[in-house]
C-alpha cells in the first residue's frame, strides 16, 4: 500500500515513533496525528508540536477475527479507539489482552511495537499500541 | 435555479455477476434508463457516474470516458464523481446541479462498482480507501471494525441489543426477497443473523453488507421538460450534501454520524418538510448498526430508539416509516458507487408505484441517505412525485 511506502515510514517516524502531535495554543485544543492547520481557528491558529505522554481510556474498541492482509497473524486482535489524557482520540490495538479482555473506560499506556511487514524481506513496520495498566 | 426531474431509471441485477464486467453492468443500467426515459444518446448532453475504486478494483481509471466510449454517447461531456460509498449520491447530486443551474438540459447518472474480478483481501484493501489510510487502517483497522467500535459505544451508550441489529438485517433480507435485482432473495431469522461468524465484535458476518456487482442510472432533466419524456416524472424536490473528518477517531461522538444530522438539517430546510412528509426512504445501511444510527440522525426515531423501533417492526414494509424497501445495502446488495444511484431508483419505482410486492401504500414523497466511509461524506436527496 502507498500508506506503508519507505518514505512515508521516514516521514511519519516523530508521530509513530515518539507520538508527536500537534496543539494549537491560540485554542488550546491538541491534535493526534498532527495537523498542519487548527479546524477550530484555521489561519489565526498557532499550531506548536507537542510530545504525548502515551497514556489514555478506551473510548471504544473490538475484536477483530476478520483481519486486514498483513494482520492475519495477530488474530483476534483488539483494535481501539483511545482517548490521549492531552485530549484527542486515536486507533490502536491494544496489546496483551488475552481472549479481548478490555472493556470501555480501561486505562492504557502506549507501548512501541511492530505493526505489521511486506513480506519476508519488505519493510518492517513499527509504531504504537496500547497496553492495560 | 431550475426544478429537476427524474424521467428514466434503470438498474442491473445487483450480486456475484462473473459473467459480466465494469462496463458491461453500467451500460445495462444506461441503456435501461435511457429507455424508459424514451430519450435519444443525441439529446443527452452530459454524463455523471459514481464509481469508487475502479483503479483497485478493475484497473481501470477514466471511467467517465470509457462509458461514454462504449455507451457510444462521445463526444459528450463525461465526468466521474468520486466520495467512496457516496460517489453514486453525489453524482447523482452532480447531474442535480447541472440541470438546475442550466448548464445542461438532459443528463444520464450513473453509479457502478464492479467488485469480484479481484480477492477479498484487495476488496477490503480498496475499500479501506475510504477512511484514513495512514492512522486508521495502518493499525489494523477494516471497515466493519471501524463501525464495530460505534456500535460498541451505542450499545453502552443507549442500551442498543445485538438483537436489535440483527433485526435490521432480518427485516432488509425480507425486502430483498421481494426485489428482483437484488442480490440476496432469502429470508434470515434473527437466529442466523446471532449464530453467523464474528467478523469485529459485535458485528457478525449478517450485519454486514455483501461485496456486489452492480450499476444504477437515472436520466434528469428540467421539470418543464419533464413530461415530455416521462408520463410520471419525479420531482427531486431537494439536494443537500455534508462532510466530516475521515477518521472515525476525530469526531466527538461516534453514536450519530453529524454529516447526516448536517445535511438532514439543510435537506428539510430547502424542501420546507419534515420526517413526517417521507413516505419512504432508502438509508445507508453498510451495517446494519449504521441503519440504526441514520434513522436517529435523520430525525425519524429519538437517539438512543432506533434499535427498539426496527425491533418493534415500527420500520417495516408500510409500518410507521418503510425503511430500504430495495433491501437497502444488506439485502440488496452493495456495489459501493452503485448504491446512491440504485436509492433514487428504488424510491422513484415507490413513488411511480410500480414497486409490485414491495410497494409502499399511496407513496409520494420519498428520501435517500448515501454516507460515504464512516460519516466523512454523506449526500441525501427528497424525492416526489409529480
Amino acid at each position: 500500500m502507498p500508506a506503508e511506502s519507505l518514505a512515508i515510514t521516514w516521514r511519519r517516524m516523530p508521530e509513530r515513533y515518539r507520538m508527536e502531535g500537534t496543539c494549537c495554543s491560540t485554542c488550546s485544543t491538541c491534535y493526534f496525528p498532527p495537523r498542519k492547520i487548527c479546524p477550530k481557528c484555521r489561519r489565526k491558529g498557532k499550531i506548536e508540536s507537542r510530545r504525548y505522554s502515551g497514556h489514555g481510556k478506551v473510548y471504544s474498541f473490538t475484536c477483530v477475527t476478520a483481519p486486514p492482509e498483513g494482520f492475519e497473524l495477530e488474530v483476534p486482535y483488539v483494535l481501539a479507539i483511545v482517548q490521549l489524557e492531552e485530549g484527542p482520540k486515536i486507533t490502536a490495538q491494544i496489546v496483551e489482552s488475552h481472549d479481548c479482555d478490555v472493556e470501555i473506560g480501561d486505562s492504557v499506556e502506549m507501548v512501541f511495537r511492530k505493526i505489521k511487514e511486506d513480506g519476508e524481506e519488505g519493510l518492517i513496520h513499527y509504531g504504537f499500541k496500547f497496553r492495560k495498566v | 435555479m431550475r426544478k429537476v426531474a427524474i424521467v428514466g431509471v434503470g438498474m442491473s441485477k445487483f450480486g456475484e455477476e462473473w459473467n459480466r464486467g465494469f462496463r458491461d453492468l453500467i451500460i445495462e443500467a444506461g441503456v435501461r434508463a435511457l429507455e424508459d426515459a424514451n430519450i435519444s444518446g443525441a439529446d443527452l448532453d452530459g454524463l455523471f457516474c459514481g464509481t469508487m475504486a475502479p483503479g483497485n478494483l478493475v484497473g481501470q481509471e477514466h471511467t467517465a470516458a470509457l462509458i461514454a466510449d462504449f455507451m457510444g454517447l462521445n463526444p459528450i461531456p463525461a465526468t466521474r464523481v468520486e466520495a467512496a460509498c457516496a460517489s453514486g449520491g453525489l453524482a447523482l447530486r452532480t447531474g442535480y446541479m447541472a440541470i438546475a443551474s442550466g448548464m445542461h438540459d438532459a443528463v444520464v447518472v450513473g453509479g457502478v462498482e464492479k467488485m469480484t474480478d479481484v480477492s477479498g483481501g484487495l476488496v477490503s484493501e480498496a475499500l479501506g480507501g475510504a477512511g484514513d489510510q495512514e492512522w486508521e487502517l495502518f493499525q489494523g483497522a477494516t471497515f466493519p471494525a471501524i463501525y464495530a467500535m460505534m456500535a460498541r459505544r451505542h450499545m453502552m451508550e443507549f442500551g442498543t441489543t445485538e438483537e436489535q441489529m440483527a433485526a435490521v438485517a432480518v427485516k432488509n433480507h425480507l425486502n430483498a426477497s421481494k426485489n428482483k435485482y437484488a442480490h440476496f432473495q432469502n429470508e434470515i431469522t434473527i437466529d442466523q443473523v446471532m449464530k453467523s461468524k464474528m467478523v469485529a465484535s459485535p458485528l457478525k458476518v449478517f450485519d454486514c453488507s455483501p461485496v456486489s456487482d452492480g450499476a444504477a442510472a437515472v436520466v434528469l432533466v428540467p421539470l418543464e421538460n419533464a413530461k415530455k419524456y416521462s408520463k410520471d416524472p419525479i420531482e427531486i424536490v431537494a439536494s443537500a450534501q455534508a462532510s466530516d473528518t475521515l477518521a472515525l477517531h476525530d469526531r466527538q461522538s461516534l453514536t450519530s454520524i453529524h454529516a447526516t444530522q448536517e445535511a438532514t438539517r439543510k435537506l428539510f430546510s430547502l424542501a420546507n418538510m419534515t420526517t413526517k412528509d417521507i413516505d419512504v426512504v432508502e438509508v445507508h445501511d453498510c451495517f446494519t448498526i449504521a441503519e440504526i444510527m441514520a434513522l436517529e440522525d435523520i430525525g425519524f426515531f429519538k437517539k438512543g430508539e432506533g434499535g427498539g423501533a426496527t425491533a418493534e417492526g415500527r420500520t417495516a414494509l408500510n409500518a410507521e416509516i418503510s425503511v430500504n424497501t430495495s433491501g437497502g445495502l444488506k439485502g440488496c446488495g452493495h456495489p459501493v458507487g452503485a448504491t446512491g444511484v440504485k436509492q433514487a431508483v428504488e424510491i422513484a419505482w415507490q413513488l411511480r408505484g410500480v414497486a409490485g410486492a414491495r410497494q409502499v401504500k399511496d407513496a409520494e414523497i420519498g428520501m435517500t441517505h448515501n454516507v460515504g466511509g464512516s460519516g466523512a461524506t454523506c449526500v441525501m436527496h427528497i424525492l416526489k412525485r409529480v
